[in-house]
């Protein structure tokens, strides 16, 4: 026991590398996307970030942003851009609980389930 | 909060020197864009990770809130742990098991300290901030020596399977792993700094592997960078919640930041990275000693 704490054979973490890749780089098409309509929009106008004022509820919640984006809102493509950058690590602990459930490894499916619900609960509860 | 939508560019005495007043929006992204590709080549460059200037770039150098900072820098911070993590799985050094046990203290110090942001005041968080740069300044003024340490694992290393091999010019070679539980804590810590600053802390996250668990260099650091995403993502959903993440403001700096960290990991080979950790480390120390300034004085 003990010997092979990765588990993962290199076709596995080929798999893992791809994955990451490509939820990098859709985010960073989504988030390009979104910028140039959001400059060819605003470009032109004054800034204003000195001064805090949150974002509005549209920009802030998982439904909010996807139905701004579909409705090619340049403000909640670019949103849904950083929404797949913010999914990709979670994906990958998705992926090792696979890992880990295919290797009958039962503890480490309970570590990465707890890692998984910690991130489900930032992501999706409502903070106050 | 704050006085409605427009033209609040006066916020006392930082202000003037910025020009980010005068700016309209186009100018504005262009320029982050190209500060946070700097930072992005710099980071990868000298192994310091980009993440940790990119606020005080924003806070200090265009004024911005140091909230709507903390919040672009930690999605930048998970653009380029995610893009590294990409090229380096394939290597075989990271330690799943280790990343995956000690996720659970960063994931949840990184929930904390996302929360801690909304509690404690900016100027305060500046001056926490600025002890964060002064120590990554520090690190990367000394050299990294490997401890050869042969001594017998933590019992509890045992327990959870944590010990593992790497492959090596002469074949696999084993590790043990020490200290569990300090290590555990560490990374608590080093989880809430992620939250709190919207930073990877990769620095911290290293030092506990390397020097406290005792895993060897390759393993801590690969291992530090998975997890640097993974935490990230702990505190960011936060941070979205909290309204802490503008588009307009988290899209150039995270543009950026990939493009320039890619480039970086490109250069690496031909760069003398010597002579630039050492630049870079200077910048970042100034650039503490500035925000702990404007953290006491309430420039921020």
């Amino acid at each position: 026991m003990g010997s092979e704490p990765e588990t993962t054979a290199p076709r596995l973490e080929a798999a893992v590398g791809a994955l990451l890749r490509l939820g990098v780089a859709a985010a960073a098409a989504i988030v390009l996307a979104g910028a140039v309509l959001y400059l060819s929009e605003f470009g032109s106008r004054p800034l204003q970030y000195h001064t805090f004022r949150g974002e509005p509820a549209s920009l802030t919640t998982v439904p909010g942003i996807v139905v701004r984006a579909a409705r090619l809102d340049s403000r909640g493509i670019v949103q849904l851009g950083l929404l797949v950058l913010i999914a990709t690590p979670v994906a990958r602990v998705l992926f090792s609980l696979f890992v880990f459930g295919a290797g009958r490894d039962r503890a480490y499916v309970w570590v990465t389930l707890t890692v998984l619900a910690v991130l489900l609960y930032s992501l999706l509860a409502s903070h106050a | 909060m704050g006085p409605g939508p427009g033209r609040q560019y006066d916020r006392g005495r930082g202000s003037p020197r910025t020009a980010a007043g005068r700016l309209n929006i186009f100018e504005f992204t262009l320029l982050v864009w190209l500060g946070s590709l700097a930072a992005g080549l710099l980071g990868s460059l000298t192994g310091l990770g980009g993440g940790i200037v990119i606020v005080p770039l924003l806070a200090l150098g265009f004024g911005v809130d140091l909230r709507y900072a903390v919040g672009a820098s930690l999605v930048s911070v998970i653009a380029t742990s995610s893009g590294a993590a990409a090229a380096y799985v394939r290597e075989g050094f990271s330690n799943l098991r280790v990343g995956m046990f000690l996720e659970i203290a960063t994931t949840l110090g990184g929930l904390l300290g996302a929360y801690l942001a909304g509690w404690i005041g900016t100027g305060a968080i500046a001056v926490i901030f600025g002890l964060a740069l002064l120590h990554s300044a520090w690190l990367a003024g000394r050299p990294r020596h490997e401890i050869e340490d042969r001594g017998p694992p933590d019992p509890l290393a045992t327990r959870l399977r944590l010990n593992g091999t790497f492959p090596s010019l002469d074949g696999p070679r084993s590790y043990q792993v020490r200290a569990v539980k300090t290590g555990f804590t560490l990374m608590f810590g080093a989880g809430v700094l992620s939250g709190l600053l919207g930073i990877g802390s990769g620095a911290l996250k290293v030092l506990a592997m390397d020097q406290v668990m005792r895993l060897p260099f390759k393993v801590s650091t690969t291992t530090s960078n998975f997890m640097i995403g993974v935490t990230a993502a702990a505190g960011a959903g936060v941070y979205l919640k909290r309204g802490y993440i503008d588009p307009g403001l988290a899209m150039p700096v995270m543009l950026g930041v990939l493009v320039g960290a890619l480039a970086g990991s490109r250069l690496l080979m031909a760069a003398r990275t010597r002579v630039l950790r050492r630049i870079f480390s200077l910048v970042v120390a100034a650039l503490a000693v500035e925000m702990i300034y404007k953290g006491l004085t309430g420039g921020i």
